[in-house]
């Protein structure tokens, strides 16, 4: 058996339906079409009733989620994409993230964003918008980068009693296979070595930890020993893992595939630079997608965006320092 | 699509019985003078912020409030002191949160008419107009999906928030859903300054009803009979099972914005029309029309409320401020998640 990412999010949202009568599913085609990526597949048909299509009112299914909250219900929201999540980012920063230091009500929304980009995708459905989020207090954003993370941190956000922004790959939906799905887990608010080593430290985290993966094994081949911490959550954000990997190599480069604007990248370094600054060798890096709308054509989306093989570039600028 | 229309003056004293008419105007006097105390404080600088009376609009709010049960819910606005009194909100509650008291329901993190409480199912207003109506649908909508009938979500609004996203979105996914909710629109002619020809362009805003598939019900917001009528009609439908409500009431807002604002722009024709008759003094003519109350029972309804009112705010005076030394500086309620930084530590 394999079990892909997508998989792993369907089954997730299955558990969380079986084992919880307070959860329910809200979006977009997500009842009989079984979502535009089939990520709530036979769920309407298995859970009747509790898998319910959404009119396209972003703002209005979140302000939905909202009051089901209040009356003691646990939303799971489908965005269709990330990128329209903004039509409803008043109600998730405004309305949502400020409904419990309000009130003392909590407010248990998970609200799940297809993100990152795929080929062909263009400016508009491709973006990678957790950092907005993140620069909000009260909501909790994941980013899970692997499949055994992707199904226990959905079961786990869906337990929070806080709103949880869940960013899941799109690129990974298919393209990642695990054998099975995992019975424990690192618990929310811990990042992950995913890879060890002693020369550099890349942090990075949802799809960009498999190209830093891949980096590092092509940086072994030249003797380098790369670390490779993915993140898995980025609020809260796991500062120690980070800094006890600095500590360990002396140099780190951050990578992810937003925009370079500020970001988890720019905060990740902050935080080193302020807290660990004696434990760098040389000036920490990041590398970023470019500060442009992300394009359509395959051949500039690929230059728009961090590889393998820029990643590795990067690594190698810092490793001669 | 039903269409109830009340003017002034029409079967009045039929329909509403002396008691029910007598309760409304006490919860609008009541109001009236909380708004004067709270512009009163604000006039003394006791008021961090801003102060927003509900002044003219009254009659509508008390309506309001009278018509929903005490198991519904009630999103309420800028403007419904009479409604969150009537709903069963106290004027601990709204003096607490004026003045920022720690032991009100906002504890000091919100102030003014952003306050409620959730589980009371008096929603606290954001700020962002439009923004509570789908919440309310969220409540109506679960409350549907744990087999609880009969609940009612009523939602305030004035004329301006009907030109947002927001609004449009939830009242759609309301007609959807079919959602027992009633959305009650005061057009009180300005949204801040800006009048109702720079905001829409249909002849009457209930007009909007029908392009959403829902039922709606015009009504004259200075005439306490027709309030108290049309709302209980309103709400009857919608928990009787037939939809969404839109209620647009006319009238005029009898103040500024807030109380900074003097609201110069409205002009003397328009305070001398029938749109800016004051709602509390035609309820009090209506009284004494009627002999159910005569000028000197007014009198001391009037001084008697003042002195609760007094009563009740004085302690809140002299109640504990918040106090950032031991606020708990947290935004999740899951503790473990909030993220602790170093510089949290050094005031
Ligand atoms: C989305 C949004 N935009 C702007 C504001 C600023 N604002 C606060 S009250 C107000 C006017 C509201 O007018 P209306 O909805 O007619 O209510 P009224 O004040 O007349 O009762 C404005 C523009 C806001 N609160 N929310």
């Amino acid at each position: 058996m394999s079990i892909t990412y997508l998989d792993a999010i369907r089954e997730a949202q299955a558990h969380a339906l079986r084992d919880d009568p307070r959860v329910f599913i809200y979006g977009q085609d997500v009842a009989a079409f079984g979502g535009a990526f089939k990520a709530t597949k036979n769920l309407a048909v298995e859970f009747p009733g509790r898998v319910i299509d959404a009119p396209i009112s972003e703002d209005a299914i979140i302000g939905m989620a909202v009051g089901a909250a209040i009356e003691g219900l646990r939303p799971i929201i489908e965005m269709q994409f990330a990128d329209f999540s903004t039509v409803g980012f008043n109600q998730i920063v405004n309305q949502a993230a400020t409904l419990f230091w309000r009130t003392n009500v909590p407010c248990p929304i998970t609200v799940r964003l297809p993100f990152g980009g795929t080929s062909g995708g263009g400016p508009f459905h491709s973006q990678s918008i957790e950092a907005i989020y993140a620069h909000y207090p009260g909501l909790v954003v994941l980013t899970p980068a692997t499949v055994e993370d992707a199904y226990s941190m959905l079961i786990e956000a869906v337990a929070i009693d806080d709103p949880v922004i869940f960013c899941e790959h799109k690129f990974l939906y298919r393209h990642l296979k695990a054998e099975k799905l995992p019975s424990e887990a690192l618990p929310i608010g811990k990042a992950r070595i995913a890879r060890e080593g002693r020369d550099l430290t890349i942090v990075a985290y949802s799809a960009m930890v498999h190209d830093a993966l891949e980096a590092a094994t092509e940086l072994a081949t030249e003797g380098w020993q790369v670390e490779v911490v993915d993140l898995r959550s980025i609020k809260p954000l796991d500062t120690d893992t980070i800094i006890a990997s600095v500590a360990r190599t002396g140099r780190l480069l951050c990578v992810g595939e937003a925009f370079p604007w500020g970001g988890v990248t720019a905060e990740v370094i902050a935080r080193v630079s302020s807290e660990g600054f004696g434990l760098l060798d040389v000036p920490p890096q990041r590398l970023n997608a470019k500060d442009t709308p992300i394009p359509y054509h395959p051949n500039l989306w690929l230059a728009h965006r961090p590889t393998p093989q820029t990643v590795a570039a990067a690594a190698r600028n810092l490793l001669r320092q | 699509m039903s269409q109830t229309v009340l003017e002034s003056g029409d079967t009045a004293d039929t329909v509403v019985s002396s008691g029910k008419y007598l309760t409304a105007y006490r919860y609008m006097l009541r109001a009236r003078l909380l708004d004067d105390k709270f512009a009163a404080l604000y006039r003394a600088g006791k008021i961090h912020g801003g102060v927003f009376l509900g002044r003219g609009q009254e009659a509508l709010s008390v309506a309001i409030g009278l018509a929903l049960k005490k198991t519904d819910v009630f999103a309420p606005l800028i403007r419904d002191a009479a409604g969150r009194l009537a709903f069963g909100e106290t004027v601990a509650d709204a003096a607490r949160t004026y003045l920022g008291s720690s032991l009100g329901p906002m504890r000091g993190r919100d102030g003014n008419v952003h306050r409620g409480r959730p589980r009371d199912g008096l929603l606290p207003m954001i700020s962002h107009l439009g923004a509570m109506i789908s919440v309310v649908n969220g409540i109506l909508f679960a409350r549907r999906l744990k087999g609880i009938s009969g609940t009612v979500g009523a939602v305030a609004l004035g004329e301006g928030a009907t030109s947002t996203g927001a609004f449009h979105e939830a009242l759609n996914q309301a007609a959807v859903e079919k959602l027992p909710l009633v959305l009650v629109v005061a057009n009180n002619q300005f949204a801040y300054s800006t009048p109702n020809d720079r905001q829409f362009a249909c002849a009457d805003l209930a007009d909007k009803a029908a392009g959403y598939g829902v039922e709606s019900h015009s009504v004259d917001g200075t005439d306490l009979t027709a309030c108290l009528q049309t709302l209980e009609a309103a709400v009857a439908r919608a928990r009787a099972g037939h939809g969404p409500q839109l209620v647009v009431a006319q009238l005029l807002r009898l103040c500024g914005h807030g109380e900074h604002d003097d609201a110069g722009y409205i002009t003397p024709q328009l305070k001398n029309s029938a749109l800016g008759r004051d709602c509390l003094k035609l309820a009090e003519d209506f009284l004494v029309g009627k002999k159910w109350a005569d000028t000197a029972q007014l009198a001391v309804w009037r001084s008697e409320t003042i002195r609760e009112i007094d009563d009740a705010v004085a302690p809140v005076q002299r109640e504990p401020a918040p106090d950032p030394f031991t606020e708990e500086w947290q935004a999740l309620s899951t503790k473990h998640l909030n993220e602790i930084r170093p510089d949290d530590f050094e005031i």
